[in-house]
């Protein structure tokens, strides 16, 4: 059994190494779809496996790999979303390009690796790993202003989980300190009532805050919008799906570190501030943005900040509704970049000003952007409905009322900014263009079917999450968190 | 090796690597900071493999041999032939002049003695009382990056932050586990080499590159 952890992690390498050996290759060009089915499955395998297990969590490679349904329920997230951020990819004919996809396997490998790694070191490793395999790929259409997003992202990426490495070492040597040095979870949550709190505090501010600069959380959010922007729209979907929330699972972890050492209220007060101030930068921005793919960019920012605020207010409710809102927000944000990218192509433009009548000229196009951002902005019969309700309720529940009320008037905001736009590139008349818009090809049904996938999966994740809440019940619980 | 000699030696160590980091912020010259690395690298190396001797580890003094290729050589080499390549010998685009560069390096210190104080408290060793000449690093290494606008400047400041934290590492733990460390290391070289790359390019678009060019993307 153990020898099945290998698979996720080995499949994408060894596609990406074929894909950098073969650069012209074909045959090279859907591998990187293969290593996102694979992860995929070997996700929902292992969700299963443990779940009837009763959550026993399997380890290999020593200690250093261990799964337990909160590793396998991201793993499965990170294969759905990179399903459907590259098999749209390749439902559109291209010229096949081997460093690209050898990139994107390496990336999807990072992630894997970061979700199977119990010991924080390796996790950081895995963590900065996905900014090197995505530099390139921010910086792919080598102009000045992808040049110039990439140059931002590795500089501010590295520095900021830089900063994270040092509360890791902090935190390693309050370990020391406590008579048995480990970076390993298990090991760390069995030594965190002995762990010294002054050592463990600094050790794990540190620590949140330079993930949170990954998660994009403001106010170390700034290279976010560029470089979710600039690059590829597949990248942009996984980078905005699944990087953000592999970021925030190392800070799920460090919650569960800091509640046994140094008590609910640290993480709690830290991650509420940090929550809210990307509620805030999302509000704002997205009121006055005059693109659109920076848009979608600003949107992440807000669900990673309200994603922030679930994980601070912790208990059962509020810790599952995260995980939820986790797997629909990486399902209708990939779809999303996608759908901004076909925009961008058909049009020419990524101002909302220059996209005018879309609903009237292209419905192809249209439709799916109109319903991607209904799912965004929390409509039913979406999942993302469900899981903010629920961490409202949660919220009031544990007392925060006030804050609750402020993150609902963010979101209020951020929903007028957001469908303001989205319906001014989609509604009105057709502008009278000299080109008769009705011999413009449409999509074939082909190219549509990932989006129409995704979509319909998000409204599915809302039905299954009762049935499948043994299963999620499972991953908060590999948390620690006691219901 | 005897517990003095331990001690002194890194007490010369962490002397350095704090001497290095003020005289950073002071030169202008990316040529003279390239050699300030590169002796900050070689003193890291001194105190990683001190702390291996004094210590019995076998691990830490191959780790010492790693750091100083790696941190004394190859990236100081890297970042010379960047220099050479685009022409650029002189920060001449900083925010902060000289001496108030220094004020901020020693405002900066005395907050990481602040700072590192739980730190320091949880061993008694000469190692420990060295932590926030670690910190200092860091601290310095933030201010190089936030006020210095050539892109070989940053990439001198993350290096000066990154040397910071492994000094934090070997001083309060004797180092992570090796695998992270080697994982670590490999990273550092990775992201600076990206970092050459992407600055070669930027050039290519710009023409010279001060990085308060960059300024196509905003809101």
């Amino acid at each position: 059994m153990s020898l099945f952890l290998w698979i996720p992690l080995l499949v994408p390498a060894a596609c990406a190494a074929a894909a950098a050996t073969r650069r012209q290759a074909r045959w090279t060009r859907p591998l990187g779809l293969v290593s996102a089915l694979v992860i995929l499955v070997t996700g929902l395998g292992l969700l299963g496996s443990i779940t009837a297990a009763g959550g026993e969590a399997l380890n290999a490679a020593g200690d250093l790999f261990r799964v337990d349904a909160l590793a396998a329920y991201l793993l499965m997230t990170i294969g759905a979303v990179a399903t459907v951020a590259l098999w749209a990819d390749l439902s559109v004919p291209a010229e096949p390009d081997g460093w690209f996809t050898a990139l994107v396997c390496a990336f999807l490998a990072a992630m894997t690796l970061a979700v199977l790694a119990d010991n924080l070191g390796v996790l950081w490793v895995a963590i900065e790993a996905t900014t090197i395999t995505t530099a390139f790929l921010v910086g792919y259409r080598s102009g000045r202003r992808s040049l110039e997003a990439a140059w931002k992202y590795v500089v501010l990426g590295s520095v900021g989980v830089a900063i994270a490495f040092l509360g890791i070492v902090v935190l390693y040597a309050a370990t020391r300190s406590a008579g048995h040095p480990t970076l390993s979870w298990v090991e760390l949550v069995r030594l965190a009532p002995q762990l010294d709190p002054a050592v463990t505090r600094l050790g794990i501010a540190l620590a949140t805050l330079g993930f949170a600069t990954k998660a994009g959380l403001a106010p170390m959010h700034s290279w976010l919008p560029d470089a979710h922007s600039q690059a590829p729209a597949p990248v942009s979907g996984l980078m905005s799906g699944v990087l953000l929330s592999v970021a925030l699972y190392a800070v799920l972890r460090l919650r569960t570190i800091s509640d046994l050492a140094l008590g609910p209220g640290f993480m709690r007060g830290l991650l509420l501030v940090l929550g809210v101030l990307s509620l805030l930068v999302a509000a704002t921005l997205t009121l006055t943005q005059r693109d659109y793919k920076r848009l979608l960019a600003y949107s992440s920012i807000e669900h990673m900040g309200l994603m922030a605020v679930g994980v601070a207010i912790g208990g059962t409710l509020a810790t599952t509704a995260v995980l939820v809102h986790i797997l629909g927000h990486g399902l209708v944000k990939s779809a999303m970049f996608v759908q901004s990218g076909r925009i961008l192509r058909a049009e020419g433009s990524s101002k909302v000003a220059d996209v005018v009548g879309l609903s009237a000229r292209r419905p192809d196009l249209a439709g799916p952007l109109l319903l991607g951002t209904a799912a965004l902005l929390g409509f039913p019969p979406f999942v993302l409905f469900f899981t903010e309700v629920a961490i409202i309720i949660a919220g009031w529940a544990a007392g925060l009322a006030p804050v609750m009320l402020i993150v609902l008037a963010l979101l209020l905001l951020t929903f007028i900014g957001m469908s303001r736009q989205v319906l001014a590139m989609t509604l009105g008349p057709a502008p009278d263009r000299s080109v008769d818009d009705s011999t413009v090809a449409r999509l074939p049904r082909k190219a549509q079917a990932p989006v129409t996938v995704a979509l319909g999966a998000a409204v599915a994740a809302g039905l299954v999450a009762l049935p499948a809440a043994a299963a999620l019940g499972a991953a908060v619980t590999g948390l620690g968190v006691t219901p | 090796m005897t517990e003095s000699l331990f001690a002194q030696t890194v007490a010369t160590a962490t002397g350095l690597l704090m001497l290095t980091a003020v005289l950073q912020v002071w030169r202008r010259s990316t040529d003279a900071s390239t050699r300030l690395l590169a002796v900050q690298g070689a003193a890291l190396a001194l105190l990683v493999g001190a702390i291996g001797l004094a210590e019995g580890h076998a691990e830490l003094v191959a780790v010492a041999v790693v750091v100083f290729a790696l941190k004394g050589v190859l990236l100081p080499w890297v970042l010379a032939r960047t220099i050479a390549r685009s022409g650029i010998h002189r920060e001449d685009s900083s925010a902060v002049n000289p001496v108030s560069g220094l004020l901020a390096a020693a405002g900066l210190a005395t907050l990481a003695y602040a700072v590192s104080r739980p730190l320091v408290a949880l061993d008694a060793g000469p190692a420990a009382h060295a932590v926030p000449a670690g910190l200092t690093l860091v601290l310095v290494g933030f201010l190089v990056l936030l006020t210095r606008h050539r892109a070989v400047s940053q990439v001198i400041g993350f290096l000066v932050i990154d040397n910071g934290i492994a000094t934090v590492a070997f001083l309060t733990a004797g180092g992570v586990p090796l695998v992270v460390e080697l994982g670590v290391l490999l990273d550092v070289v990775l992201v600076v080499l990206i970092l050459r790359i992407l600055s070669a390019r930027l050039e290519l678009a710009h023409g010279e590159l001060d990085l308060h060019d960059l300024r196509e993307l905003h809101d």
